[in-house]
């Protein structure tokens, strides 16, 4: 079966095109706000003429965020959140509102004397005025941006987990999709019909095992872990249905220590590796050949092995490296933490062996 | 063959319980039908169908091996030009794109589980084909195999359905490792690839490299006008070659210009060698 290509998921894109319209919308919301603090202050002061305040306070804020808003999109590390990550998004800020400050009253002071509404620099003559003006403004400045910041970060996080749901979901449905293949289910049903009409004794035994393996398969999700001779009694299920498969091309051995059958280990983490082995080992070799399986302690480590017979990993290594390896690496890490381990080696007779490691737990 | 003799069928199924099957389920019905044989691998079958020569194949798709399509190409190839080439029916659990090229193909195929009234319907459709054949070959007295021509086509079909498109770019370079050391073989050098086991031996004027890429994987990575196959595991770079002689027998072979070797071309290439 060919994989589809699944949904893209949003990948950062090497260019970055920039959002004029949210920037105006940020801007707007800026001068909203410029807007409400030259108000305050007119209502506190209300003895002083509204219009300078203003004048200030909008050349003061829209400074302040044109630098912060497209200065912003200058950092490479603001790719994903929006923000530059660290001491760069402090220093942008700082700088901004220092920039601002400076650049607005400048700006402002400009105005003011050419339209004659005010002496120049008489907005903050007086040091305790001055002082408040550079406190409003440092103040109104990081409150301005806490609020784009939490904002852009809310949204990435959204997005994040969006992104990790659909890949969780794509992730299940692949690995139910690898379990229950067509190919694999059609073949059991066709050795079913024909076992039903040559001996019925086996065919009820191959049903049982059938429906042993689809129980596991289509509830594994349930469960995170069950014991090893759980995961063995599994194995051996399918083991069972490929044999009578393949005939006199298919033995096995399941070797599982008494000592070890109780201990918990991630639901159906064999399969991947038992399915790997029958599919690109045994089944292209014509004469067929054995598989192990074996559970053994390792001083604090417990290893599973899977061993075949089969053709070996050249040609097809990069099918077997994929799918099958990766979830259940994937599985181990998640479950164990770097104290896991997997390999795939080629054994020097011909045919692989996979091996899982994770910790012991008394 | 003469038409009073029973129709001789092969079954080439590697799950001996569904061989069995099958054979038991033919025998309901097409009572007259001979099994010569049932084999477990498409190499086998290949063998197997030349020794015995049946009139009817029953092709499983995945065997171990060579699988069901590479087999009956293989099989078309080696066929003798005198006989009728046998009707085939592909046999499958569950392959959508093989089933999709089937039907376009007009190729008979068979779902497994195989149902009783779906097997009648195919057999009844291969008794036909087989009494016009042998119809025609009375009428025309024709020395070129009836059918063989037709399979070759479909199987030609066939084959290329189920090879991966095509990559974008095609490659520039192949990379060969030679000793400890990789080697950067430019592709435009390279006079012809052919599969040997589990390599590719790559072939320049002077050089002979290896490399482990299945050619299934390479093929698709080779730019088509520039590199044409010529059989199942050789590609050859059409300005290399110098000339196209036939023989006795039909066959077609290639010399090139800076190699010393022929190359053998299969009937199911051999299309594209034509006198302008």
């Amino acid at each position: 079966m060919r994989p589809e290509p699944g949904p893209i998921s949003a990948a950062p894109s090497a260019v970055r095109t920039i959002d004029w319209l949210a920037k105006f919308r940020h801007m707007l919301q800026v001068m909203a706000f410029a807007l409400a603090i030259a108000t305050l202050q007119y209502a506190f002061v209300p003895d002083k003429p509204y219009g300078p305040p203003l004048v200030y306070s909008l050349l003061i804020a829209t400074i302040t965020w044109a630098v912060i808003d497209l200065g912003r999109e200058l950092f490479p590390s603001s790719a994903e959140t929006g923000w530059p990550q660290g001491w760069s998004a402090l220093a942008l800020v700082l700088g901004a509102i220092v920039l601002g400050y400076v650049g607005g009253t400048g700006i402002a002071d400009a105005l003011c004397q050419y339209y004659g509404w005010y002496p120049p620099g008489a907005g903050h003559q007086d040091p305790s005025q001055l002082r408040s003006s550079i406190l409003i403004t440092a103040i109104a400045g990081i409150v301005g941006s806490f609020y784009f910041y939490a904002v852009n970060k809310s949204a990435y996080l959204q997005r994040k987990m969006t992104e990790a749901r659909q890949h969780a979901s794509e992730a299940r449905l692949k690995l139910l999709e690898t379990q229950l293949e067509p190919h694999m289910l059609f073949n059991t049903l066709a050795n079913l019909r024909a076992l039903i009409g040559s001996d019925p004794q086996r065919a009820q035994v191959m049903l049982d095992h059938m429906i042993a393996y689809l129980r596991a398969t289509l509830g594994a999700s349930l469960q995170a872990t069950h014991t090893l001779q759980a995961e063995f009694d599994r194995v051996r299920d399918y083991l069972e249905l490929m044999a009578i498969r393949m005939g006199p091309r298919l033995s096995y051995t399941l070797d599982l220590p008494e000592a070890l059958a109780q201990h918990p280990v991630p639901t159906l983490l064999l399969q991947p590796l038992v399915e790997n082995s029958i599919k690109h080992g045994l089944e292209p070799k014509v004469a067929g050949g054995h598989i192990t399986v074996s559970a053994r302690r390792e001083g604090q480590h417990i290893v599973l092995d899977v061993i075949d017979t089969g053709v070996g990993l050249s040609g097809t290594e990069s099918q077997r490296t994929g799918f099958g390896m990766a979830q259940v690496r994937e599985r181990l890490a998640s479950s164990h933490g770097a104290e896991s381990a997997i390999e795939l080696v080629a054994v020097h007779a011909g045919g692989t062996r996979a091996t899982a490691r994770f910790p012991y737990q008394a | 063959m003469s038409s009073n003799q029973p129709a001789t069928a092969l079954i080439a199924e590697d799950e001996p319980l569904l061989a069995e099957a099958l054979q038991a389920e033919l025998a309901q019905a097409w009572p007259a039908l001979r099994v010569l044989a049932t084999v477990g691998d498409g190499t086998s079958a290949v063998a197997q169908a030349l020794a015995l020569q049946p009139e009817v194949l029953f092709f499983d798709i995945r065997m171990p091996g060579l699988g069901g399509l590479e087999a009956a190409a293989e099989l078309a190839d080696a066929w003798p030009a005198d006989k009728a080439f046998p009707a085939l029916v592909f046999v499958t659990a569950y392959d959508q794109y093989a089933v999709q090229a089937f039907e376009a193909q007009a190729v008979d195929y068979l779902l497994k589980p195989v149902q009783p009234a779906r097997l009648q319907k195919t057999v009844s459709k291969v008794q036909l084909a087989l009494a016009g054949r042998a119809q025609a070959a009375i009428n025309s007295g024709a020395d070129i195999s009836p059918g063989l021509d037709q399979a070759l086509g479909q199987l030609r079909q066939l084959l290329a359905a189920g090879q991966a498109p095509a990559a974008a770019a095609p490659i520039k370079v192949i990379q060969a490792s030679v000793g400890s050391s990789i080697r950067m073989v430019p592709v435009a050098e390279v006079l012809y690839f052919e599969a040997a086991d589990k390599y590719i031996r790559v072939l320049t004027a002077s050089h002979e490299y290896l490399i482990r890429t299945p050619l299934k994987e390479l093929l698709p990575q080779l730019d088509a006008q520039v590199f044409w196959q010529i059989h199942r595991g050789t590609v050859v770079q059409a300005e290399a070659i110098d000339s196209v002689h036939r023989d006795e027998s039909g066959k077609l072979s290639l010399s090139l210009r800076g190699r010393p070797e022929k190359l053998a071309v299969s009937r199911l290439y051999a299309q594209q060698f034509r006198a302008m």
